[in-house]
């Protein structure tokens, strides 16, 4: 594990999180920095997206310390967690889109409760932000289950960035997609954080989103980060379970 | 140039500077969502500069922090400024910012309008829609109920596709659970008729004949008429939102793709276990309506219960009792179809489902209340 990275977007220090009997996460610690793409990988059932979950307060921890934007979440009154999660964007595995609301007023809903604004920047903003993820204007006032998988994908990190966050949690965002799909959801989300300077943190089982989007990866086992660093180091580990998922069959055909 | 102080504290800003070859509109300070209320003002304010003079350009060499809100408002800004198909100009772009500014700039301009707005014709549009949905409601009813029959049918030739482990678990939810429930409330509503007969009765001194009313009453309409109406609310809901939900996440599709039909599988065994449920149920809440009736007698009236029992074997006879429960099969099957039709009428959001629960209720309780009438009047022309 690294040492101290002095601009932490997120600082996870020793974060014990069970279930029962079972231990998920066992004195974690994990730091990321400002601006990069951390993609986050492990075995199914290692407990990835209950990090993620546990970093943004869904899951409760039983020990351990949450530092995100330099806020420890621990201790922030209600007003400083409100402050934090204006700054960040969340994009669930399965979208998690209002379905009673269009995809104009899902996009819409965060902007609309956190700012006063017009109604015309309200719909010139969702404009804009459906272009950025990729889609026509035309599908605003489609209802989410008149879409495909890859369109709640996209409205759904739509929603996310409505805000303009600073930091974007992904949670497999290309699990469903086609290849050429999830490809283009790799180059957008590279885009869009050249383009808006995003931190994202992305949970993902894609080798092809780790080679062309991550610019460091980070890998979880028996509740602890077992490795982290770049593409490269991670060919190079001697780490049995990072060596068949480097070095296997998928693996090699994604180098070619 | 003397903006330092706005920038410094961060507020946004847009200053008017004449400069040698035209005007300049100075952004400075953080054009960021967090401003953009105070943004769009300043915007609006200098967009009324629109078509006044061709030299004007935005200069935003100055904005410390700008996001997709601060880079569209500079882009509607820019666009309000061409003149004369003169394309206004941004100086001072930054290579960090220009890929945002080149985003937004294909966006485009108009804002799509929202088409449902509320009209008093929309309204009466809905109206019309609703009453003659009425038929096809009926028509979707009797289908069902020709679905459910003939998975029936079908089951009876071939036993083994019965599935009497779901049979069994829905009965334990519809009936055994409902009963500490049903009792209590048929009992409380057995104690207040009887108190309220007395009340009334013992004006006339005949106190005793509240046994007939109480007897008749219960076993006749009140019995099985409230507990249908609790199973309405109970059972009939619960099942149009399992298979609602089971709807919206393609598990019925899913079943059918596999070579089930849904009917057999997922309806059959619940039309079951409420056509069984209902009669035991509406019969022990008769039970403990005529327990509460006759010890609110004994109680508050002063009917002793030997004298009490005596008077209800002569006020009724097996018909009435007949003629209650012989409707509680009947009405089972209303709430179920009613339950299941609503089910499988459930659409992918979450309104949705709510609308076709709360439909599966009232559209449930309003046919056991007409079934009821409709009883009355057979059994009153057949004379029992």
């Amino acid at each position: 594990m690294a040492g101290e990275i002095s601009d932490a977007i997120i600082r996870v220090r020793d974060i014990t999180v069970q279930f029962g009997k079972t231990r998920v996460l066992d004195g974690l610690n994990l730091d990321v920095k400002r601006g990069e793409i951390l993609g986050f990988v492990g075995p199914s059932g290692a407990g990835k997206s209950v990090l993620t979950r546990t970093i943004i307060g869904l899951v409760p921890k039983l020990s351990g310390r949450i530092e995100v934007f330099g806020v420890d979440l621990d201790a922030a009154s209600a007003a400083e967690r409100r402050g934090v999660e204006r700054r960040w964007g969340i994009l669930f595995q399965q979208g998690a889109l209002f379905s009673s609301l269009t995809v104009r007023q899902n996009i819409q809903f965060p902007v609309r409760e956190y700012l006063n604004v017009s109604q015309r920047l309200l719909d010139e903003i969702m404009v804009a932000k459906l272009g950025m993820v990729g889609l026509r204007p035309e599908v605003a006032d489609r209802y989410p289950s008149e879409l495909s998988g890859g369109m709640i994908k996209r409205v759904a990190l739509a929603r996310a960035l409505a805000l303009d966050p600073e930091l974007v949690f992904l949670d497999e965002p290309t699990s469903g997609l086609d290849p050429i799909g999830a490809g283009d959801f790799d180059e957008l989300v590279r885009t869009l954080q050249r383009t808006l300077g995003l931190t994202v943190f992305m949970v993902t089982h894609d080798l092809d989103s780790l080679y062309t989007a991550c610019d460091r990866i980070a890998v979880l086992g028996n509740g602890k980060i077992i490795a982290a660093g770049s593409i490269a180091d991670m060919q190079a580990s001697q780490h049995p379970w990072l060596r068949q998922y480097f070095h296997g069959k998928r693996a090699r055909a994604v180098m070619g | 140039m003397g903006r330092g102080v706005g920038i410094l504290s961060g507020d946004p800003t847009l200053e008017r500077i004449a400069r040698g070859n035209g005007l300049a509109l100075c952004a400075a300070g953080s054009w960021t969502a967090r401003f953009a209320p105070a943004l769009e003002r300043m915007v609006a304010e200098a967009e009324k500069l629109s078509g006044t003079r061709p030299d004007i350009f935005i200069d935003i060499s100055q904005v410390s922090k700008l996001d997709t809100f601060g880079a569209w408002l500079i882009e509607r800004l820019r666009r309000s400024l061409n003149h004369g198909g003169i394309e206004a100009q941004i100086a001072g772009l930054s290579a960090n910012y220009s890929s945002l500014v080149d985003e937004v700039r294909r966006v485009k301009a108009e804002p799509i309008v929202e088409t449902d707005r509320v009209t008093i014709t929309g309204m009466l549009e809905q109206v019309g829609r609703s009453v003659a949905g009425i038929g096809g409601t009926l028509i979707g009813l009797i289908d069902m109920l020709g679905a459910v029959l003939a998975a029936a049918a079908h089951v009876l030739v071939r036993p083994r596709n019965f599935r009497l482990t779901s049979t069994i678990h829905h009965m334990e939810q519809v009936c055994w659970r409902a009963v500490p429930i049903v009792v209590l409330i048929t009992f409380l509503i057995g104690c207040i008729i009887s108190q309220q007969g007395i009340f009334h009765f013992r004006k006339f001194g005949a106190d005793i004949f509240v046994v007939d009313m109480l007897g008749v009453l219960v076993l006749r309409e009140i019995g099985v008429l409230l507990v249908a109406i609790m199973v309405a609310g109970r059972s009939g809901s619960a099942y149009t939102a399992e298979l609602g939900s089971m709807k919206m996440r393609e598990e019925i599709d899913a079943l059918r793709t596999m070579g089930f039909d849904p009917i057999e599988v997922l309806i059959l065994p619940r039309m079951l276990a409420l056509v069984l449920a209902l009669p035991i149920l509406a019969f022990l809440g008769a039970m403990a309506a005529l327990y509460g009736g006759g010890l609110v007698a004994w109680l508050y009236g002063g009917v002793e219960p030997e004298a009490f029992l005596l008077r209800l074997r002569d006020a009724i006879s097996i018909d009435h009792f007949v003629v209650g429960i012989i409707k509680a099969p009947v009405m089972a099957a209303v709430i179920g179809i009613v339950a299941c039709v609503e089910g499988l009428a459930v659409q992918g959001s979450a309104e949705s489902l709510g609308q076709h629960t709360t439909s599966s209720v009232v559209k449930g309780i309003f046919f056991v209340i007409v079934m009821d009438g409709v009883f009355a009047i057979f059994f009153a022309s057949i004379g029992m």
